[in-house]
């Protein structure tokens, strides 16, 4: 009897530790978060936490401020009076402990968007981006150059990441469209990556002060069908 | 007279020197503020003959002016000077020549940040002068910014020494730790901060000083150096540096909050400990939420994402007692008053607008937006402002023993407050949608040219608000009525015990202050004297 309990165990446990993380390992390989969805949940539940927070403060500072004016000259205030140390830690420690749950529920919230963000998809096409002052290069895996007239062309549907390095200063690359942006600089390679999933043209800047023509540092990300992008990176070749 | 000024070591002086220093310093910056958003209102060159070249210039000017020669010179040389020895009740502070010795350099500072105006080459670095930019590739003299953060820093060095012996030794007899001004414990946790983190700031300009003109390599990668070396050096300084900016005010908000509603300060010990001491422990750790696009490792933008948040806290505590201060209280608004009370707003939209910023998943789009420099205007830029504003006009009797014109003092702040909102609001919207600070030209997003207007326009309105407050300060420093020795019924060593404006040595005898009294504390009491 005990035998069959063991070994009944020994299986479930053989199946839940052993055999469905691996299945789920897989998954994980095979999907990836679309992180510039993941940033507007985030971003509306950021928007009613500090909206509920602002609200209250400020509707009891707007009442107080007219509730409670002057009314003879010589009249003071008849404010609480802190003086039993329960009162005093009580007021202290009660709305710490709400704002640091509150600290720890959006600390969670952008941990789990950022590992979104971080976690480069195993079928991202690569491309290496160089900034200098003041344009941008952009090299793909087959060899075919762009730069920001051009444009930084990507195929629709597939996520893309960008390996990048900068030849001068400090320079920044930032899609609005994605929601992400990363600094660029001298002696390191930094990444980024985002998943083009609708066709058309996004602004790309340089964020990063760099200089005179800081401001026209700027091109379009043209998101084409798979078909127009072979067509064009095999044109735009070496 | 002049010879009086020049060689002068009473804290008063002092105090006034800092405030004209800093008022020419704000009105020169906010004329290039006024510059700047002209220059914006439309695609391409809107000024004639202005490039790109100029605009930096006023970008980079407009930001270190406003920092270094305003507000932190504003709240921490002109309010603590003026205030700190006439709160605690002593005759001057502990040391007074050290005390004129920093005025001077500060003075010095300003002159030589406004000597970039004629120069050939004037840095165009922006204030955080970022290398390899400022150490290479800049035709600007990155010297005249180095020198600038030198003699400011200095002055910011013997400033805080001199202010924490003063608080520490010099209270009047029978004062306790918790009978200080709330005032002066922000100045005490401003200046502790300004004595720890200061010397990192100078030791990162000095180094970009040797790599721009000595040829070291500190930040130059090829040579072995590192260029986030210097964002983290920098910003392990400028990021408590904004907490020097913002405890002083906090402080000057609750003395008048408290004053005007003649309440004592809800949970004064709270708000001390917990919400001063708080913000000066914790913010020296959060620098990196200014680099949280620069590739440092993701563990430790987590790890500073924690901790930037976490400073809610104590910050939490001091807004609880700035709103809590005026509940039952006994209302009544001055300028000063409503400046203060604005406040509020100000410090809640800047301060939970920074909580998407402390975030590190939502600053990778945010960081280097609109988004970011509304932000840290309202928060630092206006509040603080504000706080300076509302301490001039609080303070106004005591200083001239004259009261500015209340009316004009009202319209003033109208505007003043109408202007801000009209001016930042639409950058917030565009900030989000992807306009990018420091742009010259935005001709990527021509659908933003109306937010930029609608800015401008606000910019105008304060303009003429600056204007309106100027005046009845000058004007009424020589014209105003005689005030009353006690216009606010304040409690505090300053009004209660010294004339307006105070002579030398302050007070006539030294105050004694029994345990039963508090500078918060408006029922009738005791006064003594030694």
């Amino acid at each position: 009897m005990i035998n069959r309990v063991l070994l009944l165990a020994a299986i479930v446990g053989i199946i839940v530790f052993g055999v469905l993380p691996v299945g789920a390992e897989d998954e994980v390989k095979r999907a990836f978060t679309d992180h510039t969805e993941e940033f507007h949940k985030v971003w509306v539940h950021l928007l009613w936490d500090i909206g509920i927070i602002g609200g209250i403060f400020l509707i009891l500072s707007i009442y107080f401020m007219f509730a409670y004016r002057r009314k003879r000259d010589d009249q003071i205030g008849n404010g609480p009076k802190f003086t039993t140390m329960g009162m005093i830690l009580g007021w202290a420690l009660i709305p710490s402990f709400i704002f640091m749950a509150d600290d720890f529920y959006l600390s969670a919230q952008g941990w789990k968007l950022w590992i979104d963000q971080r976690t480069v998809p195993e079928n991202a096409m690569e491309v290496e981006v160089t900034g200098q002052m003041w344009g941008w290069e952009f090299e793909y895996e087959n060899g075919a150059i762009s730069d920001n007239d051009e444009g930084l062309v990507v195929p629709e549907g597939r996520p893309v990441v960008l390996r990048m390095k900068s030849d001068d200063v400090v320079h920044s690359f930032f899609i609005p469209r994605y929601r992400i942006k990363e600094d660029l600089m001298p002696g390191r390679v930094t990444y980024l990556w985002f998943y083009p999933k609708d066709k058309g043209e996004h602004v790309f800047t340089c964020t990063e002060f760099c200089g005179t023509n800081h401001s026209e540092m700027w091109g379009k990300v043209k998101v084409v069908s798979q078909e127009e992008f072979d067509e064009w990176s095999e044109k735009n070749k070496g | 007279m002049i010879k009086e000024w020049l060689f002068t070591t009473d804290h008063k002086r002092v105090g006034i020197l800092y405030l004209v220093g800093s008022l020419a310093a704000f009105a020169v910056a906010g004329i290039v503020a006024l510059l700047i958003r002209w220059e914006l209102t439309g695609i391409g060159e809107t000024i004639g003959g202005v490039g790109p070249d100029d605009y930096n210039f006023w970008l980079y000017f407009h930001g270190a002016a406003m920092i270094l020669a305003f507000l932190i010179p504003g709240l921490t040389g002109f309010l603590a000077n003026y205030l700190v020895p006439l709160m605690i009740g002593a005759h001057d502070v502990a040391f007074p020549r050290v005390n004129a010795f920093s005025v001077w350099l500060f003075w010095f500072a300003i002159v030589i940040a406004l000597l970039s105006f004629v120069i050939p080459d004037p840095p165009d670095i922006m204030w955080t002068g970022y290398p390899p930019y400022s150490s290479e590739f800049s035709p600007g003299n990155t010297a005249f910014y180095v020198f600038t953060v030198h003699l400011i820093g200095f002055s910011s060095i013997l400033g805080a020494v001199n202010f924490l012996c003063t608080v520490i030794y010099m209270r009047a007899p029978g004062m306790k730790w918790n009978q200080l001004n709330f005032f002066v414990w922000t100045i005490l946790g401003a200046f502790v901060i300004q004595l720890i983190f200061v010397p990192v700031l100078a030791s990162s300009v000095t180094l970009l000083l040797t790599d721009k003109y000595f040829g070291t390599a500190f930040f130059v990668p090829a040579n072995g150096g590192d260029v986030l070396l210097y964002q983290n050096l920098f910003w392990f300084y400028s990021h408590p540096a904004v907490y020097v900016i913002l405890l002083p005010a906090v402080g000057v908000m609750m003395e008048i909050i408290s004053n005007m509603s003649k309440n004592p300060i809800f949970n004064y010990k709270a708000a001390v400990y917990g919400g001063v001491w708080g913000v000066v422990v914790l913010g020296s750790d959060v620098w990196v939420h200014h680099l949280y696009t620069s590739g440092l490792a993701d563990w430790i933008r987590i790890g500073m994402m924690v901790t930037t948040l976490i400073i809610s806290i104590p910050i939490g505590l001091l807004i609880i007692s700035l709103v809590g201060t005026l509940f039952r209280g006994s209302i009544k608004y001055s300028t000063g008053m409503l400046y203060a009370t604005s406040n509020l707003f100000l410090i809640l939209v800047g301060g939970l607008t920074g909580i998407p910023l402390a975030m590190t998943s939502l600053t990778l789009h945010l960081a280097e937006t609109y988004f970011v420099m509304a932000h840290f205007h309202f928060i630092m830029g206006i509040m603080a402002t504000f706080a300076v504003f509302a301490g001039i006009y609080h303070w106004f009797p005591k200083m001239t023993g004259r009261m500015y014109s209340e009316k004009l003092g009202v319209i003033g702040f109208v505007l003043n407050f109408v202007g801000v909102n009209l001016t930042f609001w639409p950058l917030f919207y565009i900030g989000f949608l992807g306009m990018p600070r420091r742009y010259y030209d935005y001709a990527m997003f021509p659908e933003f040219e109306p937010f930029q207007v609608m800015a401008t326009v606000g910019a105008i309105v304060v303009a003429v608000s600056m204007a309106l407050n100027f005046y009845n300060w000058i004007v009424s420093a020589i014209f105003g009525e005689k005030a009353p020795e006690n216009p606010w019924g304040s409690n505090s060593l300053e009004w209660t015990h010294c004339q307006s404006p105070p002579g030398p040595g302050n007070f006539p005898k030294l105050p004694k202050v029994s345990s039963k009294w508090h500078p918060h504390e408006y029922k009738p009491q005791v006064i003594e004297w030694v």
